[in-house]
């Protein structure tokens, strides 16, 4: 460990600020890419599911039409 | 090689590939990210010139790095792309444009907050700084040429192609913005010297390289799968596999 | 069976017909000019008419210029022909596309990159720009300007089918031309210091050469798509 206390760590030697806006800055973007593309994903899966049950409920009518 | 390679043409063999390989990659960011982070902003030295503003080395070097490997990555899908009609190539360019992007947004956040201690202003004219920012831009240009267009099947091709454009031209924007610098900049400071770098801080900066791309690969692997989907969701097996799982 | 014309004869024949549409709507050849000089009268009176500070901006703003009036008629390179059919005309036909390209690409540059380059001696007395340097700005935009045409119309193909297509070329194409900005600059100020520029010239020249032979298969590839 470089740093004597915790304090000491979040000044980083009186640099603290940029070097935690470099950190924060890509942690925030690294996570919200991330985040984003993983609500894509359930967007899509939500969907495709919503679009099954739909022609489902379509096939149903017909058939009840049918009778 | 190529019978090997032959299978993942189709799309839901790539969607399977993809779900196979995005445990390591999650894997190995999670413990390189961490590891990384934490060697590098506690335990490895402070410089003894720049003192602690240096470790922001350890994210500033990994993403300018991998802002330039996932442009070449994206040109060389396209090449496949359009060389072989492969689709799933022609998706792997859009999957990775996104990515690249961020990647190459987070490598000049990290110099600007870099220069201003050293250099005492946020944004200087450096020529890797330059770069970058010409390189985000190509990155902006293939991502919105792509949502530009209404037929996704023409978008993928038009933005594979400015793709390979942009690759062409990229090494020689890079020469001529360094030589330019070099014209333009009577002293000329370099951020690192190249010459030797110790071995405390080399290991730390490897591991956060690696992070940084294994990161890479999980988003893109992540993505490329949405395309995928996005693009087959008519298909039988997609619905196949929702009802599975 | 169809009489097939030599290369030479449809080259000439695109070239030709862009050339004389141009010349009916006058308007296609005098914009960028006027275009040109209103930029060029602007940084005077956004700077100062200081004559030493002008001559020291002058290969800027000349080249900064040039590459915003190219990008005027760019977005008119394929767009007629796109919406009249022609286009898909000259796609579908046996002639090879890159050649039909390349004679559309030579049409712009004589249209738009050329009076720029006979203008030349009138924008550099507007901006005070030395004798010495005056050369070497022609030489650079005869070697520039075509550069700018093939380089952009890289980026008018890919956007020639979308309705706002305008913008984003400049977004597309914009990056691209750097390097020729550079180049062509360091030329103009290293002339002005009365030393050789031939270094500069070489590759501009390089990269013309590149741009001719490998840009008409790019924009001829970005068409197919932009049509299909």
């Amino acid at each position: 460990m470089q740093f004597d206390s915790f304090a000491d760590f979040i000044a980083m030697g009186g640099y603290g600020f940029y070097v935690w806006l470099s950190f924060g800055s890509c942690a925030l973007i690294l996570l919200g890419i991330l985040v984003s593309s993983l609500n894509d994903t359930k967007r899509i899966f939500s969907s495709v599911k919503q679009q099954a049950q739909r022609e489902e409920r379509i096939k149903k009518a017909k058939q009840e039409a049918g009778q | 090689m190529w019978k090997w390679l032959h299978p993942y043409a189709k799309a839901d063999r790539a969607y399977q590939l993809c779900n196979t390989l995005l445990p390591y990659f999650a894997v190995v960011t999670v413990v390189c990210m961490i590891v990384g982070w934490v060697w590098g902003l506690a335990y490895a030295p402070a410089d003894y010139q720049q003192k602690d503003s240096y470790r922001i080395i350890f994210i500033h070097v990994p993403s300018a790095i991998l802002s330039m490997g996932a442009y070449s990555s994206m040109a060389i899908a396209a090449v496949i792309a359009l060389v072989w009609q492969l689709r799933n190539a022609e998706l792997a360019v859009i999957a990775i444009a996104p990515v690249g992007a961020c990647v190459t947004a987070i490598a000049l956040i990290t110099g600007a907050a870099w220069g201003k201690p050293m250099w005492g202003a946020w944004w200087v004219w450096d020529a890797r700084l330059t770069s970058e920012l010409i390189l985000l831009f190509l990155y902006l240009g293939v991502l919105s040429l792509y949502h530009a267009f209404e037929d996704k099947k023409a978008a993928g091709r038009a933005a594979c192609i400015l793709a390979i454009v942009g690759v062409i031209n990229l090494p020689i924007i890079h020469f001529s913005v360094e030589w330019w610098n070099t014209l333009h900049q009577g002293a000329t400071i370099t951020k690192f010297d190249t010459k030797a770098i110790d071995p405390s801080m080399f290991w730390p900066l490897m591991v956060n390289i690696v992070a940084f791309a294994a990161f890479v690969g999980t988003v893109t692997l992540i993505r490329l799968k949405n395309e995928i989907l996005q693009r087959e969701k008519h298909r039988p097996w997609v619905r196949q596999m929702l009802e599975r799982g | 069976m169809v009489k097939q014309h030599s290369y030479w004869q449809l080259f000439s024949a695109v070239f030709s017909k862009d050339l004389k549409l141009a010349f009916r709507q006058r308007a296609e050849i005098v914009n960028p000019i006027l275009f040109f000089l209103i930029v060029i009268t602007l940084f005077p009176l956004a700077i100062g008419p200081e004559p030493g500070l002008l001559a020291r901006m002058a290969p800027g703003i000349i080249w900064v210029a040039a590459l915003l009036s190219t990008m005027l008629g760019l977005d008119k390179l394929f767009r007629d022909d796109y919406h009249d059919g022609t286009l898909e005309q000259l796609i579908a036909s046996s002639y090879p596309l890159p050649l039909t390209v390349l004679a559309k690409v030579a049409a712009h540059w004589v249209i738009t990159g050329l009076p720029l380059v006979l203008m030349t001696p009138v924008f550099a007395l507007l901006l005070n720009l030395e004798s010495s340097a005056l050369l070497a700005t022609v030489l650079t935009l005869l070697l520039g300007t075509p550069l700018l045409s093939f380089i952009g119309a890289i980026g008018a193909g890919l956007t020639v089918g979308l309705q706002k297509g305008g913008i984003l070329m400049s977004l597309l194409v914009l990056p691209l031309y750097i390097p020729v900005l550079i180049f062509a600059t360091s030329a103009i100020d290293t002339s002005s210091m009365e030393l050789a520029y031939s270094g500069q010239l070489a590759i501009l020249g390089a990269m013309l050469i590149v741009a001719i032979l490998a840009a008409p298969i790019a924009i001829s590839s970005a068409l197919k798509v932009s049509v299909s």
